[in-house]
């Protein structure tokens, strides 16, 4: 047990030093940097003309829908990435496994197109 | 090799692709038109599946190298998982639909979070665990959160999203201290590296973080929290299926970690679990004492039913597995009959969950106040109902194991416990004379839930319908 613990010993003090390091930079920050705010300072960057609106504005939800399907498609490359990589040593098993997950994906792929979430109007 | 292994999870492959088959074919065709036709056909689909479950043979099938594990202890809460949710969903039909908020999806998400269920309680490997346990819990988020523009119930969602991940987290952290410590994901290779009496300190940690995880799933206290917004912000249908069959999935699940994979440190878990259901006992009995609104009472009654639940598991024998099963059995049966009235509860055609709304509900309707007062004392736990035996099963299975201080506990949470549940039966016998009552119930279906639900209630003390013996043989097979 003892002997175990002391193998991840690095990782202990590499933990210990990355957090005194954040913490010296943020407060670092707090206690070194000048501060003295003024409305020109904190109102929000414009290129060559006053800020007209907030920074913070609504976004329509369906770029979130867009990039929710992205993400799931990009995780399904990630997963095909090391199966086709090694696919000389992928058993039937593994390949038909990768078949059926792909099918899956594809029925909900086709039920979102279906429901209508990649229409924009 | 693969076909055998195949042949073993057949009903969950089968119900998965009924659950594809019903996404494309409703979405290319009616959409939410077909709702209620899917609805029933699902309901239906899990009553042969459950039949083919139950009547399906004998004894042990392991498949995939034992991530997958078809036991008697599997087959009991599979059949108790499926019928719930059978009943559950055609209960809550015609709710929905009153309400325009039966979607087509609403059948093929509980399909989903069946399969879940059904690889949880036949999980043999933490990885097999997992996926079954993220199965479920993705379907129920999408569901809690069915009715998008109540506020009510998209926090509902969003509660149970956030804390759900949390205990997600947790079991996950908890599983990869388990497998980095003992070198196995599977639950046959824990039980050899964890040995007998005591473990070492990581898997204890392990093992630590993964009951606490797994408590999330089925709000024990500490880990309670979300459980009573979450059932009164979700339609009352969806609550209705969360009182039910996660509750005895999650409870499976629980047993099945302890007793496959830690069942020779049985020291190291059983004061866990012992604080987790004093907590959940004590918590669920005074917790619903002020509450006003019928579905946070169930909540926290729940969570009362969770904690002699967890006492059955803590005994940490093959009794007590037995006491639990049977436990969870009547609890769903009871929950059942409890969620058709308060499904029935209406005031003008808008569901009211007000327990004052009760008040002289006796004199307007006396069949179904009965059938409410038998339930209520099968719930308190009162002695000619089956909520007895249950009881008393469980608080047997603790006492032979030497937790007679935690039996003792129980009695007297329980005792507790009764006040609010004979509240709501001095509402409806002598409640206020001149207080606004509820419409009389139209629907046919949930007055017929209720009254075989109290029927099962007062009938099933004769021999509590033969669920003893398959409950024995599950316990069996699980604690060997």
């Amino acid at each position: 047990m003892e002997e175990m613990l002391r193998e991840y010993l690095p990782i202990l003090v590499f933990l210990a030093i990355a957090i005194a390091l954040g913490l010296v930079l943020i407060l670092a920050a707090v206690i070194v940097a000048v501060r003295n705010p003024d409305p020109e300072k904190v109102s929000a960057y414009e290129c060559g003309f006053n800020a007209f609106d907030d920074a913070r504005m609504k976004f329509d939800v369906r770029f979130y829908l867009v990039s929710i399907l992205f993400i799931i498609f990009d995780l399904e490359i990630a997963m095909l990435f090391p199966w086709a990589v090694a696919f000389k040593d992928v058993s039937m098993v593994g390949f038909w496994s990768m078949m059926v997950f792909l099918g899956v994906l594809t029925i909900g792929f086709a039920y979102e197109w279906k429901k209508g979430a990649l229409e924009w109007e | 090799m693969i076909s055998a292994d195949l042949n073993i999870i057949l009903p969950e492959i089968i119900l998965a692709i009924y659950a594809m088959v019903a996404l494309v074919g409703a979405v290319y065709t009616g959409k939410d038109a077909l709702a209620s036709l899917l609805t029933w056909l699902t309901a239906a689909v899990f009553v042969v599946v459950a039949a083919w479950i139950g009547i399906s043979g004998a004894g042990t099938n392991v498949a995939f190298n034992g991530m997958f594990n078809d036991d008697g202890f599997a087959r009991f809460a599979k059949v108790t998982i499926l019928l719930s949710a059978a009943a559950v969903l055609v209960m809550g039909q015609e709710y929905m639909s009153r309400r325009g908020i039966l979607r087509f999806e609403y059948p093929v998400l509980i399909v989903l979070a069946v399969v879940g269920m059904m690889v949880m309680v036949s999980a043999g490997d933490l990885m097999a665990l997992y996926m079954g346990l993220e199965l479920q819990s993705l379907a129920l988020y999408v569901i809690a959160s069915l009715r998008r523009d109540s506020v009510k119930s998209t926090e509902a969602g969003m509660k149970y999203f956030v804390l759900g991940a949390l205990s997600s987290g947790l079991l996950l952290y908890g599983s990869s201290l388990v497998y980095g410590f003992a070198g196995t994901t599977q639950f046959s290779g824990i039980i050899q590296v964890a040995g007998e009496g005591h473990t070492t300190l990581g898997l204890l940690f392990g093992l630590t973080f993964v009951v606490s995880g797994l408590a999330f799933k089925v709000s024990a206290v500490p880990f309670h929290m979300w459980t009573p917004d979450v059932y009164e912000g979700a339609p009352t249908p969806i609550t209705a299926f969360f009182a039910t069959a996660p509750k005895v999935a999650a409870m499976a699940l629980f047993a099945r970690v302890v007793h496959d994979a830690f069942g020779g440190v049985v020291g190291d878990w059983q004061q866990i679990v012992a604080l987790l259901s004093l907590l959940s006992m004590y918590l669920g009995a005074v917790a619903a004492i002020g509450q006003r609104d019928i579905k946070r009472l169930m909540a926290y009654s729940s969570i009362a039913h969770m904690g002699y639940a967890l006492m059955g598991l803590a005994a940490g024998t093959e009794m007590g597995v037995k006491s639990m099963l049977i436990y969870m059995a009547i609890y769903v049966a009871t929950n059942i009959g409890t969620f058709a009235f308060i499904l029935s509860m209406e005031r003008d055609g808008q569901p009211v969950t007000d327990i004052q709304s009760l008040n002289n509900y006796s004199k307007r309707e006396p069949g179904k106040a009965i059938a409410v007062l038998i339930l209520m004392f099968s719930l308190a736990g009162v002695p000619p109902f089956i909520g007895f035996f249950g009881k008393l099963e469980v608080l047997r299975a603790a006492y032979d194991a030497g937790l007679a201080w935690l039996a003792i506990a129980g009695v007297i949470a329980s005792v507790i416990g009764a006040y609010y549940y004979l509240r709501i039966v001095f509402f409806m016998y002598f409640g206020d004379e001149d207080a606004e009552g509820l419409d009389k119930s139209r629907s046919p279906v949930l007055y017929g839930f209720l009254m075989a639900s109290a029927a099962v209630m007062f009938f099933g003390l004769i021999n509590l319908f033969g669920i003893e013996g398959p409950a024995t043989l599950a316990a069996a097979s699980l604690v060997n």
